[in-house]
């Protein structure tokens, strides 16, 4: 395997990912990292320099909508609350985010 | 000998832009609201939901940009910029990194030590994020998404100021800009307008830069000009005693007067910009720069050159007057009606200037129609009423926008010019004051200005005083 | 006859003429899930009360004549990525278990105006990232041709469900091959439009660049018919396209005369299994006799495809997945200190393994230092390949290749090496990152009995050829489904047939 993920990689992307992986996870991981990476590695094979990154197939570009109210207010706080895990009447509720 | 510093500033400046919507939602941005009343699932980061970009946010960016005298990236993008917190509900915040929408521009400041231009490194648009609200009590905090997705200017100066002086002097210059544009409210106390100051010190007379930190948490200008020097001497003092500036976010708190680091492990600080893929690119024609350019406003300068040529004001007058764009707007409005600019500038130079300061309030409040400015200069050329009553009348329009002439009616303010009551009111006041009589015909001519004086009190001011001087003297010379 | 034989559009054309009502239809349907579902789980959602509620109301507009689109009362499932408003919507993952959308999904809303009955959401892979269903957190969906085969994925629920009989079509989603790749697995038709042809709003994002939801149904003419009603430009999806083309069935035409068919040899080499290769060529011979001009070629860049495919999805993945953190909807973990514990602790307890996998390789293509190197590498690899295919539509009408490089593998035997599960997608995968319609037809079975798909692939916006082609192909064959569609049918003793005595007003 041409690369070697170290650990200290794999802990920086699970901060990253907000992730917590166990130690079998990280040892998995660090071993499908490596190798998803040695088969992208294959990329370089290809000479991209003078081709331009595509982000979207398309060329299309401005795509715009008029500066016009759609909410009528309070209609929708209930229904966006709906699913919150933890909330009041009025807001979601998170664990402390200061001191 | 001790070490001289110069202190090297930028800025990063965040401004609400005045749209009736979100960013990328059909969303009202009205400030204020309950918790949670201006939400939808785009704004709220549910699965599934695209966002779509409010073309005003584009020209809105455009105008200050020209008038910042920024390039234009015609060819521009959305990235975005992935972390991590409650207040940005889709964990990533739709911003512009790799092609902003304006760079490369600069604004002119002046201080005392004169002209200097501050360079603009780039404009680029962005989405708010919600609110938090901490429970004091409870171990926990209560989002509000109403802010998040509220469309945002970010403008990044170059590290060219020098001191709190330039600091302000150029937070004043983008906020009059803005608000001739009429782009942004611009104001710090709501939050519409927000400075983080990039600072770092270096021995006077060296090349490169220090090690920069990042001040947040600036709501008044006040705040900043202490947050800058408080900065400038943590790290100065840092050096000296052999110490190294930290790269850093840091927090101000004005009421302690120092700062903090906003530093925690769990933030890496690695944003993993990309472009977003939900989003297509805005393409910008010479055509659309053109529209733009052309519908921008008169600017402040302009206005001050062309109130001295057009109106023969003195400079300061002028200065005053387009201090706010609100206030020249309601100068030139009174004036067209009027057609009486000096007139117009005397009352809001002086009764204006004198009612604000007393009430405490700034120019932008003033709500009061200009035609009842207008219409009160007319009253008082008229004779109508007479200067001191005009003075009431003014504070009524400036304190509840009342029409005069109505006012005047209703109370009873008119001048009264009726020969008669007046003949009657001096015969009355003669009568009772034989000294002055006497004194009069004693050759003391002060005597008539205080029988004048007299016959005006008990008129309650509302006669015309020309015509009570003229009977004082024809009845004293009759008696 | 059996109401469950029938197509789509058959069934449609009967309720129309008042044949057959729509709650019998549905009730059918509802039947066919009871009996289906012990053994094939394709459905996570069943919502037989509301699917009946609504079987009555759409009656009801068919009869006073406000509802006369062709798949009017026609019952249908929905893969559980596209949200339903007040209908679970799961994911297939733990992380939104409990997750009730407030909206229904752009695609779906068209399908109830054309007069859709929902009767629920199928299984899939996680997130829609796997080629299995295997990685589903409410277990496998098997593969009614043989249950201990994998229907495929991601949209391998909604595959099983049309060809078992417990829906008459289905909405998937293809991002790398996850409709034309389980279509192939389980013997049913599906394409996947050209991009910004169906609108993405509230099809929860996998990878936004490449993500498009498609029809499966029993037929081409079917396909065709949910295309035509799911398309629509959509101001809310800023990557919507405004088409004019999209009277899709009017292209169910057989004359394929002069019609240039180009073979890519890359795609029929090293890797493929024989039976299909061969298969896949003898269904090319049919077009071929219909008038056809077939010429082989060489595409290249075929081995690039899944390498850049795999950085630009996890990349984006990674993203849109951030947003399932434990505080607007979803799982929140029962035990954390603190806001950055709770963040990850409900992650990595709602993820599953495979979703986590591209999340992680997703975060470290994108983190400094490696974006250049990767993920524009990546993009930049995305234009030479449909550049590729730009050139090869110079010369050719259609490209046919295989669905997948072999049948559906046994249950158990994909998801332990990742790599090689991969590599199964080497034929579609290209097709998204160019943004490409192709479409699945089956064109028969191997020794096993296990079907095998052919894949056509058109130019941008040539939907109506693919569909002309794959037509004329399927004309000169019979649709049989799985044997189990029959077998449950059967032994449910609920077997819903109808005759050709018009019932007017069943359903008052």
């Amino acid at each position: 395997m041409a690369n070697i993920i170290e650990d200290e990689t794999i802990e920086y992307v699970s901060i990253l990912a907000k992730l917590e992986l166990s130690c079998e996870e990280k040892e998995a991981a660090k071993k499908d990292m490596g190798r998803m990476l040695d088969y992208i590695d294959k990329l370089n094979e290809l000479d991209t320099s003078k081709t331009e990154p595509m982000s979207h197939v398309f060329p299309v570009q401005n795509v715009f909508r008029e500066d016009l109210v759609a909410d009528e207010g309070k209609g929708n706080r209930e229904d966006m609350l709906a699913n919150a895990p933890e909330r009041t009447e009025e807001a979601f509720v998170v664990p402390k985010t200061i001191e | 000998m001790k070490k001289q510093y110069e202190t090297v500033i930028g800025l990063e400046v965040h401004v609400e832009l005045a749209t009736k919507t979100k960013i990328f939602c059909s969303c009202s941005t009205r400030f204020g609201s309950a918790p949670n009343t201006h939400v939808c699932p785009v704004c709220t980061g549910m699965p599934g939901s695209l966002p779509v970009l409010n073309k005003q946010v584009v020209e809105y960016a455009l105008a200050v940009g020209l008038a910042t005298n920024c390039q234009i990236n015609q060819y521009c993008k959305f990235d975005r910029k992935n972390y991590f917190y409650p207040d940005n509900p889709q964990n990533y915040q739709i911003s512009q990194l790799y092609l902003p929408i304006c760079h490369d521009g600069f604004v002119e400041i002046e201080t005392e030590a004169g002209k200097k231009k501050i360079g603009i490194h780039e404009i680029h648009m962005e989405e708010d994020a919600g609110k938090l609200v901490h429970d004091e009590w409870g171990d926990c905090s209560l989002v509000d998404y109403n802010r998040s997705g509220v469309p945002l200017i970010e403008i990044v100066s170059e590290p060219d100021m020098r001191n709190a002086q330039e600091v302000i002097a150029y937070l004043e210059k983008l906020r009059m800009t803005i608000q001739y544009l009429g782009a942004s409210d611009c104001k710090l106390q709501e939050g519409s307008m927000r400075a983080d100051v990039n600072l770092s010190v270096r021995e006077a007379g060296t090349k490169n830069f220090g090690t920069r930190t990042e001040m947040k948490n600036l709501n008044s200008f006040k705040a900043i000009a202490r947050a800058i020097e408080g900065e400038r001497e943590r790290q100065i003092e840092l050096l000296e005693s052999g110490g190294q500036v930290i790269q850093e976010t840091r927090r101000w708190d004005d009421g302690k007067g120092m700062s903090r680091a906003m530093r925690s492990k769990e933030d890496a600080q690695d944003y993993r910009y990309f472009p977003d893929p939900d989003l297509v690119p805005v393409r910008i024609d010479d055509e659309w720069i053109e529209r733009i350019r052309r519908a921008q406003p008169e600017m402040r300068e302009e206005k001050i050159a062309r109130y001295q040529e057009q109106f023969e004001l003195p400079l300061y007058d002028a200065q005053i007057l387009t201090e706010s764009k609100h206030l020249a707007d309601i100068f030139e409005e009174a004036a067209s009606i009027s057609q009486k600019p000096k007139e117009v500038s005397n009352w809001l130079m002086v009764e204006g200037m004198r009612l604000l300061k007393e009430s405490e309030m700034d120019a932008q409040q003033l709500s009061f129609s200009p035609c009842h400015l207008a219409a009160l200069i007319k009253l008082v050329d008229d004779n109508i009423i007479n200067r001191t009553v005009a003075k009431t009348v003014f504070e009524a329009i400036v304190r509840s926008d009342v029409d005069p002439e109505k006012f005047v009616e209703e109370k009873g303010l008119k001048v009264v010019n009726d020969a008669d009551a007046l003949e009657k009111a001096v015969t009355e006041i003669i009568a009772a004051n034989p000294q002055s009589v006497q004194d009069y015909k004693n050759g003391k001519e002060k005597a008539a200005g205080f029988l004048v004086g007299q016959t005006m009190k008990a008129m309650k001011g509302k006669a015309d005083p020309g015509m009570v001087n003229e009977f004082v003297r024809k009845l004293l010379n009759e008696a | 006859m059996r109401i469950l034989d029938l197509t789509a559009m058959e069934l449609g054309k009967k309720i129309k003429a008042g044949e057959i009502g729509v709650e019998e239809a549905t009730a059918a349907a509802l039947a066919q899930i009871k009996a289906a579902e012990p053994k094939v789980h394709a459905f996570v959602t069943v919502d037989e009360e509301k699917a009946m509620v609504r079987a009555r109301q759409v009656q009801e507009q068919i009869s006073k004549g406000q509802l006369a689109g062709p798949l009017a009362g026609v019952p249908a499932a929905i893969k559980d990525n596209m949200c339903t408003k007040g209908m679970l919507t799961t994911c297939s993952s733990r992380m939104l278990s409990n997750f009730v959308p407030s909206y229904t999904s752009e695609a779906v809303r068209n399908l109830e105006k054309a007069g859709a009955v929902i009767l629920g959401k199928t299984n899939m892979d996680e997130f829609a990232m796997g080629s299995t269903t295997e990685t589903s957190a409410y277990g496998e969906t098997k593969n009614p041709w043989n249950l201990e085969h994998v229907p495929g994925g991601s949209s391998g629920g909604s595959c099983a469900a049309v060809a078992v009989n417990e829906c008459f079509y289905a909405l998937g989603s293809d991002t790398g091959g996850s409709i034309r790749q389980p279509s192939s697995f389980c013997g049913v038709t599906g394409i996947k439009p050209t991009y910004g042809t169906v609108s993405r709003y509230g099809l929860i994002a996998y990878g936004s660049s490449l993500d498009q939801i498609g029809p499966i149904a029993k037929d081409v003419a079917d396909c065709a018919a949910v295309l035509e009603a799911i398309t629509s430009y959509d101001p809310k999806d800023s990557t919507s396209i405004r088409r004019e083309d999209t009277d899709f069935t009017s292209a169910l035409t057989e004359d394929v005369r002069g019609l240039r068919i180009g073979i890519p040899d890359d795609y029929f080499g090293e890797g493929l299994d024989s039976q299909v290769r061969e298969t896949i060529l003898a269904a090319v011979d049919v077009l071929r006799e219909k008038g056809a001009v077939v010429e082989e070629f060489h595409l290249s860049l075929v081995e690039y495809a899944i390498p850049a495919y795999y950085v630009i999805a996890s990349a984006e993945a990674s993203s849109n997945l951030a947003r399932f953190d434990g505080v607007k909807y979803g799982y929140r973990a029962q035990e954390y200190e603190g806001l950055h514990s709770m963040y990850k602790k409900s992650r990595s307890e709602g993820f599953g393994p495979e979703v986590k996998r591209r999340i992680m390789l997703g975060s470290f293509v994108l983190s400094s230092g490696y974006y250049d190197a990767y993920y524009l590498k990546a993009l930049r690899t995305k234009a030479l390949i449909k550049k590729a295919f730009d050139k090869a539509f110079e010369t050719y009408d259609i490209i046919v290749a295989p669905a997948s490089p072999a049948t559906a593998p046994k249950l158990g035997q994909s998801l332990c090496d990742p790599i090689q599960m991969y590599l199964g997608d080497i034929y579609t995968i290209s097709v998204n990152l160019a943004g490409l319609p192709g479409l699945t037809v089956p064109c028969g079975t191997d020794s096993n009995g296990l079907p095998i798909g052919m894949q056509l692939i058109g130019d941008c916006f040539q939907e109506k050829k693919l569909l002309q082609a794959g037509f004329a192909f399927e004309k000169s064959r019979c649709y049989k489904g799985p044997a189990l569609a029959k077998e449950l049918e059967q032994e449910s003793g609920a077997v819903f047939q109808y005759t050709s005595v018009p019932q007017q007003n069943d359903s008052q």
